[in-house]
């Protein structure tokens, strides 16, 4: 790939140096902004083992729901997994674990690990079951627990548009937690509905800058709505 | 009589100030929205990442990229926001949203609340509660004074997993308003047509009655 050009071909490529035993951080609040070309790419390479850090797992047949099918995912990190016939059943058979992480928390993890912070003191978490096992501080009277912060082998990640340079924008709330994805992962891959010339994104506009971003590839998406709700 | 979801949602909302940040969990609490008094603006925050949250859509406006916390399609108002999850509870854990209301299984008089898991049962996870009950100064827990089996659910000690330590200071029920105060809950306001007696008898924590209890008024 020569210079800060990013784009790349073809799904083989995008994924390209994904091994079994990888942590893969995957952009998305439910269904919302997910990387569902991205997903489908693991699918057929069949990785197995992987660690997935995403803040739900798909529904049944789709999103990251698709890699428990074949079980491919050994353990994930979430804050709600409700949705998921399948993922409840490999939980309590065994085949899976599940490391359950309050939403904020979750998200200030990937920020940290982004941002090269280690770790960091929240009170979310503070005497309940979240807290086992983990270093309290006190500060100013107030007790916070202390949180790991949490980095990738690889992002797969979700925008609107991006340019040649991985210059991302994000459509409405399909932002979430894509941007926090996609500056935690080593190699961090961005699907995108559009690939737009360098200069059309405004600069001030631009979301998740392209030193975060490895590799960007244009794809087409059927956004699925996992909660339809019309007024009259 | 007990109330029902909708003289709730109506009662919080009397809580309501004009320019409030407010969060509102999912169930009873996203009702609240349907009450805001007139003349006051209010701006709902959606934990995913929206401020300036507004109704559910028509189906022309329909779009799956612009969704709330509950993972339903909503609209964003004129003067909306939207940013990453990060800064979302950034917000929330900042102490910036003024007031957030949300459900419970449990309460207790020291201000516990567990709302997450229940041992046995599946656990599906916590989501953003633990850290709105941990970022807020103001919240109100909503939810009924017992459970399904008549069992009170405002305790001398939570006995489920919490959701947060001593953080609340406000419950409504459907037979009453409570503040913990001093490790007791204090009797505020009894729904029309329930007695002291009533609220006594289903309150397994400490109960404080002031002299006067006034009835909730509705219109």
């Amino acid at each position: 790939m020569p210079g800060f050009d990013k784009r790349v071909s073809c799904m083989e490529q995008a994924l390209e140096g994904l091994q079994d035993g990888m942590t893969v951080l995957a952009g998305g609040f439910g269904l919302c902004g997910i990387p569902e070309n991205l997903i489908a790419e693991i699918k057929r390479r069949g990785n197995r083992e992987l660690t997935v850090v995403s803040n739900n797992c798909g529904v049944d047949g789709f999103g990251l729901g698709v890699l428990l099918e074949d079980r491919q995912i050994r353990k994930m990190i979430a804050s709600y997994v409700g949705e998921n016939a399948l993922f409840e059943k490999q939980l309590l058979e065994g085949e899976l674990e599940v490391e359950l992480t309050p939403q904020g928390t979750l998200a200030e993890k990937l920020r940290a690990g982004g941002a090269g912070i280690p770790a960091f003191f929240t009170a979310t978490g503070y005497g309940t079951p979240v807290a086992e096992g983990k270093e309290v501080r006190e500060f100013d009277g107030r007790r916070y627990i202390l949180e790991r912060a949490i980095t990738g082998d690889f992002a797969i990640v979700k925008g609107w548009k991006a340019d040649r340079y991985g210059n991302v924008v994000y459509r409405h709330t399909a932002q979430n937690f894509n941007p926090l994805a996609a500056a935690a992962g080593r190699i961090t891959v961005v699907e995108v509905e559009e690939i737009v010339e360098p200069g059309e994104l405004e600069p001030s506009q631009i979301h998740t800058p392209g030193i975060y971003v490895d590799r960007i590839i244009c794809s087409s998406f059927e956004k699925r709505i996992e909660k339809r709700t019309v007024r009259a | 009589m007990a109330l029902t979801r909708e003289q709730m949602a109506q009662r919080i909302a009397r809580e309501l100030q004009d320019g409030f940040y407010v969060n509102l969990g999912i169930g009873i609490p996203t009702l609240v929205a349907n009450y805001v008094p007139e003349g006051i603006e209010v701006m709902l925050q959606s934990e995913n990442g929206l401020l300036g949250m507004g109704p559910f859509p028509t189906e022309a406006e329909l779009d799956a990229d612009m969704i709330n916390a509950g993972k339903q399609t909503v609209t964003a108002l004129p003067g909306a926001s939207i940013f990453s999850s990060a800064e979302s509870f950034a917000m929330i854990r900042g102490g910036h949203v003024d007031l957030t209301v949300l459900g419970a299984f449990e309460v207790d008089v020291q201000g516990n609340i567990a709302s997450w898991m229940i041992p046995g049962k599946l656990v599906k996870g916590m989501g953003g509660a633990m850290d709105l009950v941990a970022g807020a100064e103001n919240i109100i827990v909503v939810m009924t004074h017992a459970s399904k089996d008549g069992e009170s659910k405002l305790l001398p000690r939570c006995s489920l997993p919490l959701t947060g330590a001593g953080c609340i200071r406000r419950v409504l029920t459907d037979l009453a308003y409570l503040e913990i105060e001093n490790g007791a809950f204090v009797l505020r306001e009894r729904a029309p047509g329930v007695s002291v007696e009533q609220i006594r008898a289903m309150t397994a924590g400490e109960l404080v009655v002031p002299d006067e209890v006034p009835e909730m008024q509705f219109a």
